[in-house]
């Protein structure tokens, strides 16, 4: 049996390091040795993978999925939308991606979130849907509010929306945040700053996205999110190790 | 321009944040809102093998618990096959291999259970001893931690594996092998992951 393509080899001068003292809580909870590199094996290269039996063909549109029948949440109304590509430029199909976000006032629906701006009735915050055969994905959603939170006294998140990827193989798995197009809270932000790279920080900021609104509903914002690429192997060369 | 490297860059990781739950386990979050939360069952009803509790907490640099810790696991079948075209060979009909686990938000404490996967084959040589990937996401960590663990009972095989053999500080290996013991009937396997210390958790850059 032929050894599967690797990953390519993850950039970290551009992804965060654990240990970012701006972000206090990354202090106690970052590891201090050194990873160890692991060519990828089988245990790498393969993932979990979705199907349409998971989920249900609303679960995309954050403005219904929560809301009671005849009534909307509160908020600017926007479609989020984009593509799931690899490092090698080609789409990611059938990949489930996942979202979470605070209302348009910056309350999260958790048990946890004390912020003293209300619950939305109507808004959840949660949505998911799969990827198309070109990669392609969109939500509707309201656009979340900023909102403070504890770190220097007086920080405050940009708006922003978290989102997961999974990708083709568990070492593509992806956590990260969209932002929005000319926001001042970005570049003073902790969180935003753990990322050591101007241009990897601009790749997460949605641009306004014109051609794309619905007129007179919705505006839409273009987010397209970067997988690591993959190698076809072209010379075989048996390594030591592991 | 001639050579030129059309390369997309990986898009910057972020941290999931302590509200990860309303996306990836809105139960837990306080809310119903999907038909069905997509990775509480490991293996599907009809996994052949032994089935085991896995149990655990994720302590932070302080020695304290991480309460609001969501963790990713990734297993073979117990053929050592992963739902997977390029996996090793057919799995189970229900079968995914996957599953979401999230810590009491009071302790720190997280278990699920699954069957104990089989081996697979190494990259470049000999057989990987039985072993859960994990992936590891929480407040405070800006990009998703990943470690394996191995099975306390499976001495010899983890003796020849070959990404515990990787690791050059022998005594750390130990890190990545979970205790077992009997609980409720099922085989248990204990595994303390620690970020920080001298006992901290070996991590994998994958
Ligand atoms: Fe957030």
């Amino acid at each position: 049996m032929t050894r599967p393509g690797e990953f390519y080899q993850r950039d970290r001068s551009i992804q965060p390091p654990a240990f970012t003292p701006g972000y206090k809580t990354s202090v106690a909870r970052s590891p201090r040795y050194s990873m160890i590199s692991l060519q990828n094996s089988v245990s790498e290269i393969t993932g979990p993978r979705f199907g349409h039996n998971d989920i249900d063909a609303g679960d995309n549109d954050l403005l219904t999925n929560y809301a009671k029948a005849g009534e909307s949440p509160i908020g600017e109304r926007i479609i989020l939308h984009g593509r799931v590509l690899d490092e090698n430029a080609r789409p990611v199909p059938n990949t489930l991606v996942e979202i979470w976000q605070a209302n348009a006032g910056g309350r999260y629906r958790h048990k946890k979130d004390t912020y003293l701006a209300p619950i939305d009735p109507n808004f959840g915050g949660c949505g998911r849907t799969l990827t198309d055969e070109n990669g392609y994905f969109f939500f509707r959603t309201v656009k979340p509010g900023a909102y403070p939170w504890r770190n220097m006294v007086n920080n405050w998140r940009p708006a922003h929306i978290h989102v997961s990827v999974f990708g083709l193989g568990f070492v593509q798995r992806l956590i990260t945040q969209c932002y929005f197009e000319g926001d001042p809270l970005i570049p003073i932000c902790p969180i935003v700053q753990t990322i050591p790279d101007a241009e990897a920080i601009e790749q997460l900021i949605a641009k306004l996205d014109l051609n794309a609104t619905v007129p007179l509903d919705s505006i839409a914002y273009k987010f397209d999110i970067v997988l690591r690429g993959r190698r076809s192997t072209l010379f075989e060369n048996r390594l030591e190790g592991n | 321009m001639p050579q030129e490297l059309a390369y997309l860059k990986e898009s910057a990781s972020q941290t999931a944040g302590p509200y990860v739950h309303i996306g990836l386990a809105p139960g837990a979050a306080g809310f119903d809102i999907y038909r069905q939360e997509l990775g509480h069952d490991i293996t599907g009803p009809n996994a052949k093998g032994q089935r085991i509790r896995v149990e655990g907490r994720v302590i932070d640099g302080m020695g304290a618990p991480i309460k609001d810790v969501l963790l990713e696991v990734w297993q073979a079948n117990a053929e050592g096959h992963y739902a997977h075209p390029e996996g090793g060979g057919p799995v189970e009909d229900g079968f995914r291999g996957w599953g979401r686990v999230i810590s009491d938000f009071d302790t720190g404490e997280w278990s699920f259970e699954t069957v104990k996967p089989g081996t697979t084959r190494g990259r470049n040589v000999g057989t990987q001893a039985p072993h859960l990937n994990f992936w590891i996401v929480a407040r405070g960590i800006n990009i998703g931690l990943n470690t394996r663990m191995y099975f306390g009972d499976e001495d010899t095989a983890n003796k020849a594996d070959p990404v515990l053999n990787l690791i050059e500080w022998t005594h750390r290996r130990a890190t990545l092998i979970a205790k077992r013991s009997e609980k409720g009937g099922l085989p248990t396997y204990r595994f303390d992951i620690q970020l920080q210390g001298e006992n901290e958790t070996v991590f994998f850059d994958v």
